[in-house]
């Protein structure tokens, strides 16, 4: 099965490596991780979507939680999210079908942002789901080059996602902030 | 006050509480070399850098302190690695501070360049690369505080040599946040009255204690705890001291070479209390056949052990001493006779072959051999082992009752381990009589640092235990590769000569009745002395379980007065 992790992470170099380099030794399967910065200055954030058949997610949580410069990691898997993928497609297109494609990608709320003689490129955000159903449609007409930026995911609600996660009982009580 | 990276890494080691580092200069760490001469910390040159780490390591597991390791660039700080690696899977609270190449040169392959932060990511809690002074003071502080914090571990700490040369004004920062690190949380209550419940109800209960006991001085709230509920303990390799093995309840060791009624014991309890292990393979054989009547309570502190190999029932992510001290008062005062009692009757069963019993036909054994020098040392030595056939007759033969006094390299299993960290531990606790036991093979290892021993006046004793062979690689050709011995007949050098060529005095010992009385030689020589055993050459570790295989099916010593095997 496929877990959403949301990690905050210190905005310093070499973080990412760590997070990788994490994954590789203990053989965590990465489906997607995407890294952005966040509301707060220095702090970054991944969402991390990681195939959890081999190890479960909790696993995966805490060793992630283990990297010092992780400060906090929840699995939203089971909480109401907003979840967003934008994808970048480039598809063949004849001048004589342009028409026809852009009431295509409207019915999906994507645009065509680029027009060249033969092909054209299409912009689409959303979760995964509506991302793939407009490739299978485009997919017949001849994807020439594809690009998406992986799952970016926030709990709906009023609340940041770890005061409402739910964890497994004993490994989510750590303070935040020791301070020495 | 003004003053270079060089000296900001001794200010900051003063104020850490650190007298003495191991370690070993070159080109770019000799500004911190060359500042080292105005601070009051013991300089211990070793022979190579391997012996430095190891020596931290060892000093960290007898004292409980950081141990400090410094290494130049490239082939210094690769050399450190091995050790590197060894305090991590033990997790020995560890400095290490490496000199590398001027930051504006970094990644042009410059002389003695090597990525190391990039090389030591996986083998330490934490690294950093400092570039600039001015990040220096912070970052020496929290790698001590990240070394020492809940599980600890090594922290490596890269520093350019322009960083350790360029000045800045100094200030210690006495706390640092550090918001990604994790502490331990009070034990969780919930999960505290689930583990009292169980603790009552169970009939067949058994506690393993790892190196959690030791590393969190939990020894004495055990023993507290034990004794209110009656319940037997069995040790993990690493957890051998945190419970003395004189108290009737102690079993002895767990696991691939513990003794047979433990594990038996372990496969028939009712319930599991882990306390501060982390149900390794060497511990679990088959996990699925593993402890499969026991409800399991794990206490760790470290929650990504939760629930890894083995499905805690009540699991508790917290420091081992403040949950005993909660859960002792919750739990009724009871004794458990019959398990007890049925445990001595394999226990019996384990006694009538166990080698002790048996006569060496004028062959020495080296199990004879360690349980002599523990009869001989009165059990009270701080025993430093290196790794192989040696270390696990070590950890059966001589019983420790004390927390830090037997120091191994367990998750990694590193040969060369012993006479380094004994220059560590007997530089820790000099009032404290320590012995290296180590093999042929490995002593030949780090051999060279009986001139560091020398050096720096140690007494340290020595018993080197020859068997002619690798022998637990050879143990298992004999097992499992149809006794093809590829490579591991050893040839080694005259062990005594050697040992005179550093000037250390040093006796070779064939029979048996020499033992007690070369070993009594040795402690009241003032000064190192080596003992050279030279054992029965093809013998094994019994029991065994071999790799993977279920923990009740055990490979036993043929019983030369017994027959029939009844695992």
């Amino acid at each position: 099965m496929k877990h959403t992790l949301v990690a905050k992470v210190a905005d310093q170099p070499g973080v990412l490596n760590r997070v990788a380099s994490l994954f590789r030794r203990r053989a965590f399967n990465i489906d997607s991780l995407t890294v952005g910065h966040t509301e707060t200055d220095q702090v970054s954030r991944m969402t991390i979507v990681v195939d959890t058949a081999r190890v479960p997610a909790h696993i995966v949580e805490a060793n992630l939680r283990k990297l010092v410069p992780v400060m906090d990691v929840t699995d939203v898997t089971h909480s109401p999210t907003v979840d967003r993928d934008l994808a970048l497609i480039r598809v063949t297109c004849s001048p004589a079908e342009r028409a026809e494609l852009a009431s295509l990608v409207e019915i999906f709320r994507g645009r065509i942002v680029d027009v060249a003689r033969e092909s054209v490129i299409v912009e689409v955000t959303g979760d995964e789901q509506k991302v793939n159903g407009l490739l299978d449609l485009l997919r017949v007409r001849g994807i020439v080059e594809m690009v998406r930026t992986g799952k970016v995911a926030m709990v709906r609600g009023s609340t940041k996602p770890e005061e409402q996660a739910d964890g497994v009982p004993g490994l989510d009580a750590a303070p935040s902030s020791p301070t020495h | 006050m003004q003053r270079t990276g060089a000296q900001i890494v001794w200010e900051c080691l003063v104020r850490e509480g650190v007298d003495l580092v191991f370690g070993y200069p070159g080109g770019a760490n000799l500004p911190i070399y060359d500042a080292m001469l105005e601070y009051p910390i013991r300089h211990v040159l070793v022979r190579h850098e391997q012996g430095a780490a190891h020596a931290a390591d060892g000093y960290a597991r007898a004292s409980g302190k950081v141990g400090v390791a410094m290494a130049t660039s490239g082939p210094g700080a690769t050399n450190l690695t091995t050790g590197i690696a060894t305090a991590m899977l033990d997790s020995s609270p560890t400095v290490f501070i490496t000199g590398q190449v001027s930051s504006k040169v970094l990644g042009t392959d410059a002389f003695q360049e090597v990525d190391v932060t990039g090389i030591t990511l996986p083998i330490t809690k934490h690294n950093a690369l400092v570039t600039d002074v001015r990040d220096l003071a912070r970052t020496v502080r929290e790698a001590f505080v990240i070394a020492r914090a809940g599980r600890p571990g090594p922290v490596l700490v890269d520093v350019c040599k322009d960083a350790q040369q360029a000045s800045t004004d100094f200030h210690w920062p006495e706390t640092v946040t550090l918001p990604g690190l994790v502490e331990p949380a009070p034990p969780d209550k919930g999960a505290l009255a689930r583990a009292a419940d169980l603790i009552e109800k169970a009939e067949r209960p058994l506690i393993l204690a790892g190196a959690g006991v030791v590393k969190s001085g939990s020894s004495r709230a055990l023993q507290e705890f034990v004794e209110r509920t009656g319940t037997p303990v069995a040790l993990t390799l690493l957890g051998i001291g945190g419970f003395p093995q004189s108290h009737p309840l102690c079993l002895g060791m767990m696991g691939m070479h513990g003794e047979a009624f433990v594990n038996h014991a372990i496969q028939e309890a009712d319930l599991i209390l882990a306390f501060g292990m982390r149900f390794d393979d060497r511990v679990t054989g088959n996990l699925k056949t593993y402890a499969a009547q026991a409800k399991k309570i794990h206490v760790e502190v470290d929650a990504s052990e939760m629930h890894k190999n083995v499905r805690a029932d009540v699991p508790l992510v917290a420091d081992l001493l403040a949950t005993l001290k909660a859960l002792t008062p919750m739990v009724p005062a009871k004794h458990h006779d019959e398990w007890i009692a049925k445990i001595d009757g394999w226990r019996k069963e384990t006694r009538s072959r166990d080698i002790l019993h048996q006569d060496g036909n004028g062959r020495l054994l080296a199990a004879h051999v360690i349980n002599d020098l523990w009869k001989t040392t009165g059990g009270d030595a701080i025993i430093v082992t290196d790794v192989g056939q040696h270390q696990m007759w070590e950890a059966q033969y001589y019983k420790h009752d004390l927390p830090r006094t037997l120091i191994t390299s367990g998750g990694l299993g590193t040969m060369g381990f012993a006479l380094p960290a004994a220059i560590g531990a007997k530089m820790a606790r000099p009032e404290t009589e320590v012995w290296v036991v180590a093999g042929d093979g490995g002593f030949q290892m780090t051999a060279c640092e009986l001139t560091t021993m020398m050096q720096e006046r140690l007494d340290i004793k020595i018993a080197v235990i020859n068997n002619g062979y690798l022998g637990m690689v050879r143990q298992w050709q004999e097992f499992f590769h149809d006794k093809r011995y590829a490579a591991t007949p050893m040839l080694s050098p005259d062990f005594v000569a050697l040992a005179n060529a550093h000037r250390v005095p040093a006796h070779r010992i064939t029979e048996r009745s020499e033992v007690a009385k070369k070993v009594e030689e040795a402690r009241a020589t003032d000064g190192p002395m080596l003992l050279e055993f030279q054992v029965q050459k093809e013998d094994a570790v019994y029991p065994m379980v071999p790799a993977g295989a279920d923990l009740h099916t055990m490979i036993r010593r043929p019983n030369e007065s017994q027959e029939g095997v009844k695992a």
